[in-house]
C-alpha cells in the first residue's frame, strides 16, 4: 500500500483501521496520482483512436453520434425517465418492506413457522427462478386479461407489483443473511433481559443486521434501477421505449446514446454515493460485533 | 433462611452429550454461590439452564417458591427477575451504555424514557461509569465493557444475578475492577451464583464453594473448608492442578 521508500504507517498494524477501498491508487504522494492520469490518459487516447481509425467508423459515426438527432431526441428522452424514476422510488420503498418481511418469515425458528418458513422458501426460489422480463410479461399482460372487476389494468401498477415482487427475493436474501451474520449470543443477551422474541429481533437483530447489508443493499438498487426498462415490454412509455420510438422515427440510433448517457449520470454518482456510505459507516466503528471466541452455541463459549 | 433458588435433580443433554447429570442445589436469599470446575464440566450450562437459556430434560428449577420448569410459564417473565452476564460481555453494539442499559427496562417493564435514564445514570454513577453513558461499547475497555454489562443486568432489578465466569475474557489488569464491582454486590446483599475460576476470589466472596465434576455437583461446602480440607479426591486433585498453576495460594 506504501511506496518502498516509507515504513509501514502504524494504522496498518492496527486491524481497526483498515486500507482505503477507494480506486486503490494507492500511496499518499503526488507522484502516484501523476503516474495514474498519464496512464489513464494514454489509454483513452489510444483506445479512442483504435475506434475512430477503424475502417466502419465513418458509418458508425453517422448512425450512433447524429448530433442533430441528438439535439431533437434529449429532451423527449429525458422527459421520459421520469417515469423511471417513479417505477425505481415506489419500487424501492415496497421492496425495502415486503423483503424484509419475507426475510424475517424465512427467519422465524421453531416446528410452528414451519408452514410460514417454507412459503417464504418457495417464493424466493421461484422469482429468482424467473427471469424478470417474463414475470413482468405475465403479470403486465396477464392479470388485465382476466378482467376481473376492481383489478387495474394499468401497465404501470403491474410493472411495480413485477419489479416488487422480482427484487424482493433478492433483497430479502440479502436481508437474512445480515439477520444470520448477527451472533446468537446477541440474542441470548436480548432474551436474558425479558424481551420477547420479537422485541428481541425489533430492537437487537435488524438494527446490526440492516447497517450491516446496507453496502449490497444498495447496490441491488443500482440493478433495480436499470431494470426499470424492462418494463418498456409490457407498453409503458419510459426512457428506453421513447428511445426506441425516436429511433424508429429517424432510422438513426443516436437516441440510444442519449438514453445510455442518461444512466452513466444517474448511476454512477449513486454508485459513489454507495461507497461513500460504506466507508462513513466503517469510520463510526459500529460495524462488526465482536465474535465470541468458540462455539456456534447461543451465548459464550463453555 | 429464605429460599431464593432450589434445583432438583437436573439433567440436560446436548445431543447424546450428558452435560449435566442431575444437579441439586440450594441457593438461599443474600448468598453467594461459587461455581468450581475444570472447562466443560457443565458451570456455563447450570446458569443457563436456571435463566431457561437452555431446555432442560429432567429436574426443576424453583426461584422464589415457583417452579420456572413448569409447563406454560412465561419465560419472559421469569428471564426478568433473573439477571446473567456472560463471559463475552454481550454488549448490544448498535446502542450507547445508556442505550443498553435502558433496553430492558424501556421495553420489557415500560418505564418512560426520563425515568430509564434517571434509574441507568444512578447505577451507571454507582459503578463510576456515568461518564461513559453516550458512549459505543467498542469504545469502552473489556473492564469497562463488562461492568455495563453488569449495570445492564441490575437494571431490571433481579431477584438473581448469574454472573458466567465474567473475567475469563479479560486481561489480567482489568479483572480487578470488575470483581470489585461483585463484591460490592455482595456486600449489597444480592444473591448470586458464579462460575469462575477464579479461587482466590471465590475464597473471599463466597458464602458456599461448590465443585462441578463432569456435570455432577460433587462437592458443596464454605470456601474455608473447601479450600483447606476437601472431602472429594476429585476435588484435591483438581484444587492441587490449581494451585500448581498459580492461581491459588496455597
Amino acid at each position: 500500500m506504501t511506496t518502498p521508500t516509507q515504513s509501514p504507517s502504524p494504522d496498518l498494524l492496527n486491524p481497526s483501521v483498515r486500507p482505503p477501498r477507494g480506486l486503490g491508487l494507492g500511496g499518499s504522494g503526488g507522484r502516484a496520482t501523476a503516474i495514474a492520469i498519464l496512464s489513464s490518459v494514454a489509454f483513452v487516447v489510444i483506445a479512442g483512436l483504435l475506434v475512430v481509425n477503424s475502417p466502419g467508423w465513418p458509418r458508425v459515426q453517422r448512425s450512433f453520434f447524429d448530433p442533430e438527432v441528438f439535439a431533437a431526441s434529449w429532451p423527449r428522452i429525458v422527459a421520459s425517465f421520469w417515469t423511471n424514476i417513479r417505477l425505481f422510488v415506489i419500487a424501492e420503498v415496497l421492496i425495502l418492506v415486503w423483503a424484509l418481511v419475507i426475510a424475517v418469515l424465512r427467519s422465524l425458528p421453531g416446528p410452528v413457522f414451519f408452514p410460514v418458513r417454507v412459503f417464504a422458501t418457495i417464493y424466493v426460489d421461484l422469482f429468482r427462478a424467473l427471469p424478470g422480463v417474463l414475470v413482468i410479461f405475465l403479470l403486465g399482460f396477464g392479470i388485465p386479461g382476466l378482467q376481473l372487476p376492481g383489478v387495474p389494468n394499468d401497465p404501470f401498477f403491474w410493472a411495480v407489483v413485477a419489479l416488487t415482487l422480482i427484487y424482493s427475493a433478492y433483497v430479502s436474501e440479502v436481508y437474512r443473511s445480515g439477520i444470520e451474520s448477527i451472533h446468537p449470543s446477541q440474542v441470548a443477551a436480548a432474551r436474558s433481559l425479558g424481551l420477547s422474541q420479537f422485541q428481541s429481533l425489533r430492537h437487537v437483530v435488524l438494527p446490526q443486521a440492516v447497517r450491516r447489508v446496507v453496502p449490497p443493499l444498495l447496490n441491488d438498487f443500482i440493478g433495480l434501477q436499470k431494470d426499470t426498462v424492462l418494463v418498456s415490454f409490457v407498453g409503458v412509455v419510459e426512457i428506453f421505449r421513447q428511445s426506441q420510438i425516436r429511433v424508429a422515427g429517424s432510422f438513426n440510433f443516436t437516441p440510444y446514446i442519449a438514453t445510455a448517457l442518461v444512466f452513466l449520470a444517474v448511476t454512477i454518482p449513486l454508485a459513489r454515493v454507495v461507497d461513500w456510505l460504506v466507508a462513513r459507516e466503517r469510520n463510526r466503528g459500529l460495524a462488526p460485533v465482536r465474535p465470541s471466541r468458540s462455539t456456534g452455541r447461543i451465548g459464550d463459549p463453555a | 433462611m429464605t429460599e431464593a433458588l432450589r434445583i432438583e435433580g437436573l439433567h440436560k443433554s446436548f445431543g447424546r452429550l450428558e452435560v449435566l447429570r442431575g444437579i441439586d442445589l440450594t441457593v438461599a436469599e443474600h448468598e453467594v454461590v461459587c461455581l468450581i470446575g475444570s472447562s466443560g464440566s457443565g458451570k456455563s450450562t447450570l446458569l443457563r439452564c436456571i435463566n431457561l437459556l437452555e431446555p432442560i430434560d429432567a429436574g426443576r428449577i424453583i426461584v422464589e417458591g415457583e417452579e420456572i420448569t413448569a409447563r406454560r410459564v412465561n419465560v419472559d417473565r421469569v428471564r426478568r427477575r433473573i439477571g446473567i452476564v456472560f463471559q463475552a460481555f454481550n454488549l448490544f453494539p448498535h446502542m450507547t451504555v445508556l442505550g443498553n442499559v435502558t433496553l430492558g427496562p424501556r421495553k420489557v417493564l415500560k418505564r418512560p424514557r426520563a425515568e430509564a435514564d434517571e434509574a441507568a445514570l444512578a447505577l451507571l454513577e454507582r459503578f463510576g461509569l456515568a461518564d461513559k453513558r453516550h458512549e459505543y461499547p467498542d469504545r469502552l475497555s473489556g473492564g469497562q465493557q463488562q461492568r455495563v454489562a453488569i449495570v445492564r443486568a441490575l437494571a431490571m432489578q433481579p431477584e438473581l444475578l448469574l454472573l458466567d465466569e465474567v473475567t475469563s475474557a479479560l486481561d489480567p489488569e482489568l479483572v480487578a475492577e470488575v470483581l470489585d464491582v461483585i463484591r460490592e454486590l455482595a456486600a449489597g446483599g444480592m444473591t448470586m451464583v458464579i462460575a469462575t475460576h477464579e479461587m482466590g476470589f471465590a475464597r473471599d466472596i463466597a458464602s458456599r464453594v461448590g465443585f462441578l465434576d463432569a456435570g455432577r455437583l460433587l462437592e458443596i461446602a464454605p470456601p474455608a473448608e473447601m479450600f483447606s480440607a476437601p472431602r472429594e479426591p476429585r476435588t484435591r486433585q483438581f484444587l492441587d492442578r490449581v494451585i500448581s498453576a498459580g492461581r491459588l495460594q496455597a
